[in-house]
């Protein structure tokens, strides 16, 4: 796999703060990245960093060939980054903003209608092309901002929280445009998130992030995989102790737990093994009360790594998706 | 390295909001014209001709311009907050472009903007009966005007760099426009200032780019003597355009180090 990205032991502190905190990993070209950690994890800090708009405290990296401490203009001409927080000048059309940003970077003037038209009729903007942005929707704006970071055939796009503050259908939306994105101009995609679906959904690979370290890098599956199978959850309304018994003889249950009147089992291919779960309950006369399947998410492999879920932070991801809108509707 | 490109972008941006918002622009011409009709059409008439050479209104209407320009360069410095608040700047300092660069574009902009401001203020001052001197200098008048420009719109810059709320960067102007403007010779004619304050008006760009205004415009006699230098004289007129080119390049100089020093948001 050729690196596109190479990072080396970055930091970054803030006073006794340390914001991002010794790490190292490479993408590879064309991959989709993930960053995924909580509110305050160092994600947007690590992309301030890539994108040369932070100076790290120590350590250092390559983005397309270039170092970000030494080469920061060239690194600037190979990237796009959707930033975290709207961008736009709202008082320019779409298409305005589009060209702004295409003569910013030098984008030949023979080539750049062609390019705007081919990148707002990636976003499906074209109708909107020529209102005022403060008219747009907050979805609208979302990939209007994606569409402008293509607009120079960046190397690597950097994608910080897509999706913060948009409603679940229109998050599935900017999905899709990244996928297609990704699928169709080949270009390497590093996003950051706080969504476990989005980096389940979008991401090649996924690297976990608490408290600045990087706990975890691997692709979704092999992450999943290493929790050692699904979860089933039985309840029994009598003989619990029974039923308990029998299982743990059972050579395919790989793990049991018990609290209370429930038993966790876990095993590979869980929705496979629940008729013969029912079928040994029957034969010990034990009767079931309910069954529960439970596929392993990304969710509980951060648990597994961190010891706390992502979602413990939602408060503050409240608020930061409050602020996303608020700074999204006013103007 | 000169980023054209981020110079041409940036101008243009201004100027299409500037069409764009016409609330503001009138906005920014209510102050001037109120001071314009108070003081060239009422108090004007109270004092007579022979203290300023000529008539009040040919005294104050280039004083009002540089009121104008000075008042609408440094609050343009808000759109710096502006940029900051709504993420525009971090799209513009991500790019390849140096900062310097787009100091320069908005200083463009601004410039543009402030002129044809001053343009209106022209011709409302020739409906109530301003007259312009024509002479081959006239043409000058529109330097005076983009050097009167350049300087304060890159004071406004440096705090707009500096100062991240709105209410600060309100009061910062607010302290240092208002004796700008009346710390020259805007208004009163500077012989008419005591001793002390005389000297800070010395001191002041803007005195030399309204004399300037006022000897293009107005034909008037400037504040300044001379200066002879053996065999060579030099005309206060061209004194008053060293004065503003010096201060336009100082304070151009200073709001790019201004800006490369500002927090991204
Ligand atoms: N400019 C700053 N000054 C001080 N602390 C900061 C600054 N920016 C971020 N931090 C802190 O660094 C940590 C990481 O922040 P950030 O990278 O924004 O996290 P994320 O993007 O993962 O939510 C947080 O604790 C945040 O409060
Ligand atoms: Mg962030």
């Amino acid at each position: 796999m050729d690196s596109i990205i190479s990072v080396n032991r970055l930091s970054k502190e803030y006073g006794s703060l340390k914001a991002v905190n010794n790490i190292s990993f490479d993408v590879g070209e064309g991959e989709i990245f993930g960053l995924l950690g909580p509110n305050g994890a160092g994600k947007t800090t690590t992309i301030k960093m890539l994108t040369t708009l932070l100076k790290p405290t120590s350590g250092t990296a390559t983005v397309a060939g270039y170092n970000i401490k030494t080469s920061q203009n060239s690194v600037r001409k190979h990237i796009g980054i959707i930033f975290q927080d709207p961008s736009l000048d709202d008082e320019l059309t779409g298409r305005e903003n589009l060209q702004f940003h295409a003569i910013l970077y030098n984008v030949s003037s023979d080539k750049r209608e062609a390019k705007i038209n081919e990148v707002l009729k990636l976003v499906e903007l074209e109708d909107k092309a020529d209102v005022l942005v403060k008219n747009y929707s907050g979805g609208m704006k979302r990939r209007l901002e994606i569409g402008r970071g293509l607009i120079h055939e960046p190397k690597v796009l950097f994608l910080d929280e897509p999706t913060v503050g948009l409603d679940p259908q229109t998050r599935r939306h900017i999905w899709e445009y990244i996928k297609k994105l990704n699928e169709s101009t080949k270009t390497t995609l590093i996003l950051t998130t706080h969504y476990i679906e989005e980096a389940d959904y979008l991401c090649n690979r996924v690297a976990f992030i608490d408290h600045g370290r990087l706990v975890a890098l691997d692709t979704p599956d092999v992450l999943k995989d290493k929790l050692g199978g699904d979860v089933i959850s039985l309840k029994a309304k009598t003989g619990s102790d029974a039923l308990e018994k029998r299982l743990k003889s059972t050579s395919w249950v790989k793990t049991i737990s018990r609290h209370d009147e429930t038993i966790d089992i876990t095993v590979e291919e869980g929705e496979k093994k629940i008729p013969s779960l029912v079928k040994i309950a029957e034969k010990i006369k034990v009767q079931i009360d309910s069954v529960s399947l439970h596929k392993p998410s990304l969710e509980d492999v951060f648990i597994r790594y961190t010891g706390k879920s992502i979602r413990e932070e939602e408060g503050e991801g409240w608020k930061g998706h409050m602020r996303a809108i608020r700074a999204r509707r006013s103007r | 390295m000169v980023d054209t490109n981020a110079i041409y972008v940036l101008w243009l941006r201004d100027i299409k909001r500037f069409i764009r918002a016409k609330s503001r622009i009138i906005g920014m011409l209510v102050l001037p014209i109120f001071f314009l009709l108070g003081l060239g059409l009422g108090l004007g008439n109270l004092i007579p001709s022979s203290v300023l050479g000529g008539s009040y209104l040919e005294f104050i209407v280039p004083g009002i311009i540089g009121m104008s320009l000075i008042f609408t360069s440094v609050a343009s410095g808000t759109s710096v907050l502006w940029d900051r608040q709504f993420g525009f700047l971090k799209e513009i300092l991500v790019t390849p472009n140096s900062r310097s660069a787009v100091v320069i574009g908005r200083v463009a902009g601004g410039a543009t903007t402030a002129m044809l401001q001053s343009f209106i203020i022209v011709i409302i001052s020739l409906l109530i009966g301003f007259n312009i001197h024509f002479t081959a200098a006239t043409a000058l008048a529109i330097v005076f005007m983009f050097l009167i420009a350049t300087t304060f719109i890159s004071l406004g810059l440096v705090f707009g760099s500096l100062i991240n709320d709105f209410q600060g960067f309100q009061l910062v102007t607010s302290f240092v426009t208002m004796p700008l403007f009346f710390l020259s010779n805007g208004i009163f004619p500077l012989s008419a200032l005591p001793g002390f304050v005389k000297y800070i008006a010395y001191l002041n760009p803007l005195s030399y780019g309204v004399d300037g205004l006022r000897i293009t415009l107005a034909g008037a006699t400037s504040f300044l003597n001379p200066i002879h230098l053996g065999w060579l004289v030099i005309s206060p007129l061209a004194i008053d355009l060293f004065m503003m080119l010096l201060s336009s390049a100082i304070m151009i100089a200073i709001a790019s180090y201004a800006f490369n020093r500002t927090d991204v948001g």
